[in-house]
């Protein structure tokens, strides 16, 4: 997805930093301005934002939770959109991953943390991968379009897994469709607590161990990507599938392979929610992450850098958003999703608004600099 | 005379202080996934928060959760802003609650529809079997055909406390009633489907039914237009919801969390807030059925005095209504 707005000669600094910083703060001055025509100060609308998502250890630790989740849905959007397949599945494959993280922690709970904790982490990656399987091989061998197989797959993970907990997992004698908490060998430590250990007093949140594993994928991703065999025939068959073939690749297998991969990375949000948060199986904890994936995947331009840096910026509007929530009554929960929403139009659908004339701009002041 | 000036000083500071602390009292509600605008569980919260809120005039905070994480984080949030008492609504917010409430042992929560045995925390759960069987009469009194109808939003055990409930009732009238069930959907969309209500209800009423009872949160909105479309009768839960199409709605199944909401709030501020569990069925008017002036003509009289008999007999002990969850 290189030289997506065609050559230019605009210095790097410019296509990758100016350009999305300058589409950011247009969605800011347009959330702004709706903050204010509803009653509130935007400035101290902003300020709360801020503060909220990084004014505070524990603000902090909520907002790379979050993070997390979205680096591993960026991730598995991204390896889709590479072989030029559009994985909307990623909420069920979460789903999925969750419940393989989830079996693990029921059954093997007892078993020391360092045998449990690997296990449950491969067997979300593989429920999540088999999730995602399905509709890749569907696709490769049937021709079944994959956006109709993964969204529909969605819904199969929901029903199956509303299934399992009420009727299976749940723990006896009470409402809500949960399971039992896991015993403690199928947690993965809590960062606070790690810190503890150490001496050191952070604020508690939701963030633990599963940090560590996106900053693996990230790198592996980026090696797999641009430095291995699959990696390239992945991209083959994205950019021209024609070609792919004339150059000796089977893009049946490109295709399976590149959807396996992108429901385990998927698959590891359940490792995030199940083993990391909640310590039980519950309904719902995918809350639209596999979603706001695609969106972090199309500004990260499917690169593990740019995945990082949209991950934080989701990050930080989830958590400081509903921190603006939580202080200013009128701005409800509606109105942070609106605040999303103008991040990801500016930046995902309406970028190339400003990119051509900025980069224009900078090349010929480079022309004339050189000249 | 430094010295006393200082003092007097003081303990004007400490009186003031005091003051403050009193006028300070934050009540605070945490709605669930639903929303606090669902026509339904959440908004009978809000409703009660609000009666709070205009009767003494004193502001709550509120916050809606829009992941499970959050429930926990918005709990703490809450708890360390100074509110007194938290509702924490839904009983999916039990786990949070639990964690929550120790390390606040200061703060009272309480939680809706599910029980915590913790000091701090009051637990308040509604025999919503006892409501709907009274609902599950009334439906199969006022059926020609012998058919009635339920729909759920997910199936889920409470919502399944509702149905075994309905279908008790209706059996109680007429043995050999036929009940056709159905549930909205797998997700939380299933709570705010009106299309898909409106389907099932539709689907139902071909089969037979001419009665339709509800427990779908705002997937009931749908269920309620197709019954008025096809000249059917509708039944709706939590609020009284006769209003929304007087003539096609029966009843309602009213459960009152919107008084369990404002008891907790005037509790707390009158000191008289205690932890323990609150079970609130017919013999605490927590349950009910509604009559009120747009549903009184299609209840007749002898509806009537059989549903009030059932509901005397059922608080008596006289007739037993199974709870699901008990089971």
């Amino acid at each position: 997805m290189k030289g997506f707005g065609g050559p230019t000669q605009a210095p790097t600094w410019v296509t990758h930093g100016l350009v999305p910083l300058i589409n950011l703060g247009l969605a800011l001055v347009i959330a702004g301005i709706i903050i204010a025509l509803i009653g509130e100060n935007p400035f101290e609308a902003l300020r709360l934002l801020v503060l909220g998502a990084v004014g505070y250890p524990e603000a902090i630790g909520y907002t790379l939770y979050y993070t997390t989740n979205f680096v591993f849905t960026g991730l598995a959007v991204a390896i889709a959109f590479h072989c030029g397949l559009f994985n909307i599945g990623g909420e069920g494959q979460a789903y999925l991953g969750g419940l393989g993280a989830g079996l693990i922690g029921l059954y093997l709970g007892h078993w020391p943390a360092p045998v449990v904790i690997p296990l449950a982490i491969a067997c979300a990656m593989a429920f999540g991968a088999f999730w995602a399987f399905i509709p890749g091989w569907l696709q490769a061998k049937r021709g079944s379009h994959i956006v109709i197989t993964t969204i529909m797959f969605n819904f199969l993970a929901a029903a199956l897994m509303t299934y399992l907990l009420v009727e299976i997992f749940i723990k006896p004698g009470q409402q809500a469709a949960e399971s039992r908490t896991f015993e403690a060998g199928a947690w993965l430590p809590f960062v606070h607590d790690v810190f503890a250990a150490f001496g050191a007093n952070i604020g508690r949140s939701s963030l633990n161990l599963s940090i560590v594993v996106a900053a693996v994928c990230l790198v592996l991703f980026w090696f797999f990507v641009w430095r291995t065999r699959w990696g390239y025939e992945i991209r083959a068959v994205g950019h021209n599938e024609s070609a792919a073939v004339y150059g000796g690749i089977a893009p049946d297998r490109a295709i399976m392979l590149a959807m396996a991969i992108s429901g385990g990375l998927a698959g590891l949000v359940g490792v995030n929610e199940i083993i990391g948060v909640h310590h039980r199986l519950l309904l719902e904890f995918t809350a639209g992450y596999g979603f706001v994936g695609i969106a972090v995947a199309l500004m990260g331009r499917n690169h593990p850098a740019g995945i990082l840096l949209a991950a934080l910026l989701f990050g930080i509007l989830y958590q400081g958003g509903s921190e603006l929530a939580f202080d200013m009554p009128n701005v409800t929960r509606d109105m942070v999703v609106v605040l999303q929403g103008l991040v990801i139009l500016f930046s995902g659908a309406l970028e190339h608004m400003f990119r051509g004339r900025i980069e224009r701009l900078f090349a010929r002041r480079a022309r004339a600099v050189a000249a | 005379m430094k010295r006393l000036i200082v003092a007097a000083l003081a303990a004007i500071g400490i009186a003031a202080g005091g003051m403050a602390q009193a006028e300070d009292f934050t009540p605070a509600v945490v709605f669930d996934m639903g929303g606090k605008f669902d026509k339904s569980f959440n908004e009978a919260a809000f409703n009660g928060a609000e009666k709070f809120a205009a009767d003494t005039g004193i502001q709550y905070r509120d916050f809606e959760v829009t992941n499970p994480s959050m429930r926990e984080q918005a709990l703490r949030n809450m708890a360390r802003r100074g509110a007194q008492v938290v509702v924490a609504m839904g009983f999916a917010q039990a786990a949070a609650v639990e964690t929550v409430a120790q390390e606040f042992p200061e703060t009272k929560f309480t939680l809706i529809d599910m029980v915590v045995d913790l000091p701090n925390v009051q637990s308040v759960i509604f025999k919503e079997h006892e409501g709907s069987f009274l609902v599950g009469m009334a439906a199969a009194m006022a059926s020609q055909t012998g058919k009635v109808g339920f729909v759920g939003g997910m199936d889920i055990p409470l919502i399944r406390k509702f149905a075994l409930g309905y279908v008790e009732g209706a059996q109680h009238v007429n043995p050999d009633i036929e009940i056709f069930q159905n549930m909205t959907g797998t997700t939380p969309s299933a709570w705010n489907d009106p299309t898909k209500g409106g389907e099932l209800a539709r689907s139902q009423f071909d089969r037979g039914a001419d009665v339709v009872y509800a427990a779908a949160g705002g997937t009931g909105i749908g269920v309620y237009q197709a019954a008025k479309d096809a000249g059917k009768l509708a039944i709706g839960v939590d609020s009284n919801q006769n209003y929304i199409h007087p003539g096609t709605m029966l009843t309602s199944m009213v459960k009152r969390v919107d008084v369990a909401v404002y008891e907790s709030f005037r509790a707390a501020k009158d000191g008289t807030w205690q932890g323990g569990i609150q079970i609130l069925g017919l013999a605490e008017d927590g349950v009910g059925w509604a009559l009120d002036e747009h549903n009184r003509s299609l209840v007749s009289a002898e509806m009537e005095a059989a549903i009030e008999q059932a509901r005397t007999d059922i608080i008596a002990g006289n007739i037993a209504v199974t709870d699901y969850m008990a089971q």
